[in-house]
């Protein structure tokens, strides 16, 4: 329930925070931090148009997708409180009902017919295919390591153990990050920023989102990159008491935020073609991991 | 003789253009330009002529910095031969020819119409029922983008073949911004009018076109233009460099989404436009060019002011680039990206920038010397590669070498002559034609007088217009998220090829 609340706020500020360190690296003073939840309070004011070569699907996409994401939320734990769903395998429930969104926001895109949203819906099919082994190597190994399979029984051990389990941590936490950024769309994979239809990979899938509907993408977007902080602070924080955990929640997202802003500042998009290599190398990262915990587990010949 | 021989802004009588047969033309023109690299068609166009069509053809050398003209009268219902058949770089002012007066070619290999022009031959044929080229494959889609577009950029449909995220093909279709400026230049009577049409040629491009209009007018009246004017012309011409090169390297880095670049190149070219401003009153300085006067003079206060931008400027700029031309993320979206290769650019006829990226050594400042740059001693910067890389270099490189130039310029200041700047009547029956190296390229304006002395015919010839191609070949094989940049380091223009 605290995960829930927590992820929550966080969403709140985190689209934001990364608007406004991208203004200041820019010399701007840019927006209030708000300024991204203002704007959706405005698109729910309105009223969607739909193209008249969309069927119901393209008007259904944005709800199933938001849904998703919101069921997906609820088997995030924190620390010592469970989600609200907590099973054995519980971490697989996550990325496929996140999957199953994704799937709908595809098939939403190939729907209105037009050919940028085809190509944008291809890009992100095959880069959401790609980042999906490292996911599950991840939390694969992770769950061998502990011995358990649901995401809060998994986090609840994992601060047990010697030097080489912070060096995974570290290498998950890396693994993760990434993970978000392409699910996000953000840079280097995605440039969110950009005015050319033939460059985007999310943003062209919701070009005939209007109104109410981008309003619910747009939300979804801002609750999916507070989940990922949310399961990267997870990794931290183990047991720790509450007072010393809800603050290291919040710093942690802050920080992911600021440096998300900052890559997206400093740094050019990478080619499209070399998009796919990258994530496949995260997927090479998470069998680092993989072998890591096969050798703390003593199972390495 | 079949051909006539000028220099740049020289006027000759229409009459010593030898008019010769359609034959004795072709091959005269083929010839000249087949197998030399150092010349190249800066204009050929029509104009009714008697119930006939005269077809001027002006060949280029950059060598002797000589201009060959020549002519010859054909009847709209001739099947000509055409010179595309043997040489690429007359593609697109055949089919001119062909939009504007029907004539057809037997072994053009695709008349396609050029830009719509309102005063077209067949005015069935519209931007709205063109039929693209297209392929039948189940594999294989098509991609349109525009006529318009997400930025804030001009009209112009994009139509490629794709095979997945690789472009096979990219056919460019124009003519959504012609307003008829050549037919303006006719309708309107008054001098100010006139010159205030060539500013708005291409928005980009204002002190490019002025300066070739005044240059026209002058040579037409013949007036000699003073060293003040002069001094004031190539000063703005390199000023407007500046200004693009660095608004372009700007949005370069915008379109690979690098935004330090973008926001720094962008707040560097504030300052220039904004000297604009100081000097005449416009920061795309419409209204400083007029020909046979020097409307805003520049005075040594002006010179000092110049001087304290570019200080400001220059360490700045510098950083920047070294910046971003140390960065693995912008150099991996620069390098090999938008290849056009030496064979195709000198095959096409590409002018400027778009040449000089591929190691064709073509700048009107060197080849047909106008204002004070003979005394500049300008050398063109080549590249070779003909990728993205080498055409941000060269805007790199054309940035501080324009800088150079004005600090030369700026260390002798002329006084202002104010001579008697009433302009004689244009001789009669006569052709002018200049050239001019806008920051762009190679711009071309052509004027023909009548009787009178007022004119009959007025030509524009952007270096757009070749370029454009070069962009369609430049894109082949790549993939198509890499279009925005490969578009935007050419920055062509589309009202200036559309007119």
């Amino acid at each position: 329930m605290l995960s829930i609340i927590l992820i929550l706020i966080a969403a709140f500020f985190f689209t934001g925070v990364i608007i406004r360190t991208k203004s200041i690296a820019s010399g701007r003073k840019g927006p209030g931090i708000f300024q991204p939840i203002k704007d959706v309070v405005r698109l729910f004011k309105k009223g969607a148009v739909y193209s008249e070569t969309t069927s119901f699907i393209f008007q259904i996409a944005p709800t199933i997708y938001l849904a998703s994401v919101v069921m997906a939320m609820l088997v995030v734990p924190f620390g010592n409180s469970k989600g609200i769903i907590s099973f054995n395998g519980d971490f697989i429930f996550f990325a496929y009902v996140l999957a199953l969104g994704k799937f709908f926001s595809i098939i939403s895109a190939m729907d209105t017919g037009s050919s940028f949203e085809g190509m944008g819906a291809s890009r992100e099919a095959l880069y959401s295919m790609f980042a999906e082994p490292a996911f599950f190597v991840l939390m694969g190994s992770l769950a061998l390591l502990t011995g358990h399979t649901s995401f809060q029984e998994i986090f609840q051990d994992l601060h047990l153990g010697s030097y080489i389990s912070y060096a995974l941590t570290t290498l998950a936490t890396f693994v993760l990050v990434m993970i978000a950024m392409i699910e996000n769309s953000r840079m280097p994979i995605d440039d969110p920023k950009t005015h050319l239809e033939l460059t985007m990979v999310h943003e062209v899938m919701i070009l005939d989102n209007s109104g109410f509907d981008l309003g619910l993408i747009l939300t979804t977007g801002y609750l999916k990159f507070a989940i990922y902080g949310a399961l990267i602070v997870n990794l931290f924080i183990g047991s720790f008491d509450y007072q010393y955990a809800i603050p290291i929640f919040f710093t942690i997202q802050f920080m992911m935020a600021v440096s998300i802003g900052l890559i997206e500042s400093f740094m050019a998009r990478f080619r499209m073609n070399h998009n796919a290599q990258f994530i496949v190398v995260l997927t090479s990262v998470s069998l680092l991991i993989f072998f890591g915990v096969l050798l703390m587990l003593g199972k390495f010949i | 003789m079949n051909y006539i021989t000028i220099s740049n802004n020289q006027t000759i009588p229409i009459s010593d253009i030898p008019e010769i047969n359609y034959d004795t033309f072709f091959d005269t023109n083929t010839s000249f330009i087949y197998d030399n690299v150092e010349r190249h068609c800066v204009n050929y166009y029509g104009y009714q002529f008697n119930n006939r069509i005269k077809l001027i053809c002006c060949i280029a050398d950059d060598n002797t910095h000589e201009i060959f003209v020549s002519s010859c009268l054909v009847h709209q219902t001739d099947k000509l031969s055409s010179f595309t058949a043997k040489l690429f770089c007359f593609e697109k002012f055949e089919r001119e020819i062909h939009e504007n007066f029907g004539i057809d070619y037997v072994d053009h290999p695709w008349l396609k119409p050029l830009r719509y022009a309102h005063n077209r031959f067949d005015k069935s044929k519209q931007n709205a029922n063109y039929q693209f080229y297209s392929i039948d494959s189940d594999e294989l889609h098509e991609v349109g983008v525009g006529p318009i577009h997400a930025g804030i950029i001009e009209p112009g449909h994009f139509r490629f073949i794709c095979n997945g995220e690789q472009i096979l093909h990219l056919e460019i279709q124009l003519g959504y911004q012609h307003r008829g400026i050549e037919q303006y230049f006719l309708e309107k009577k008054n001098l100010l009018q006139r010159a205030t049409i060539a500013e708005n040629i291409a928005g980009d491009t204002v002190v490019g076109h002025t300066t070739a209009f005044s240059h026209i007018w002058e040579s037409l009246c013949g007036f000699k233009a003073h060293r003040d004017i002069q001094f004031a012309r190539t000063l703005a011409l390199e000023l407007e460099r500046v200004a693009v090169h660095t608004g372009d390297l700007s949005a370069v880095c915008t379109d690979i989404a690098y935004q330090l670049g973008s926001s720094v190149f962008g707040r560097l070219r504030t300052p220039i436009i904004n000297y604009f401003q100081e000097w005449s009153g416009n920061r795309l300085a419409k209204g400083l060019i007029r020909p046979g006067r020097n409307q805003f003079p520049f005075s040594k206060l002006l010179g000092e002011r110049l001087k304290e931008v570019f200080d400001k400027f220059e360490p700045d700029f510098t950083e920047m680039n070294e910046e971003l031309f140390s960065l693995p993320s912008a150099l991996s979206r620069f390098e090999r990206t938008g290849v056009v290769s030496f064979d195709d650019v000198s095959k096409i006829g590409t002018v400027g920038m778009s040449a000089r990226m591929s190691g064709v050594n073509r700048d009107i400042r060197v080849s047909h010397l106008y204002c004070l740059y003979p005394e500049l001693n300008h050398e063109p910067i080549i590249k070779h590669h003909g990728d993205v890389y080498s055409r941000v270099q060269i805007r790199k490189h054309e940035v501080w070498q324009s800088i150079k130039h004005i600090r030369n310029l700026l260390n002798s200041i002329p006084e202002e002559i104010s001579a008697d700047s009433t302009l004689n009547k244009p001789k009669p029956n006569s052709f002018t034609l200049s050239l001019v190296e806008g920051w762009r390229g190679e711009i071309c304006h052509c004027a023909i007088t009548d009787v009178n002395g007022d004119l009959l015919h007025y030509k524009v010839k952007d270096p757009s217009f070749h370029n454009w191609l070069a962009l369609a070949l430049a894109v082949r094989n790549n993939e198509i998220s890499d279009f925005p940049v490969c578009n935007k380091s050419f920055n062509l223009s589309y009202c200036g090829h559309d007119l």
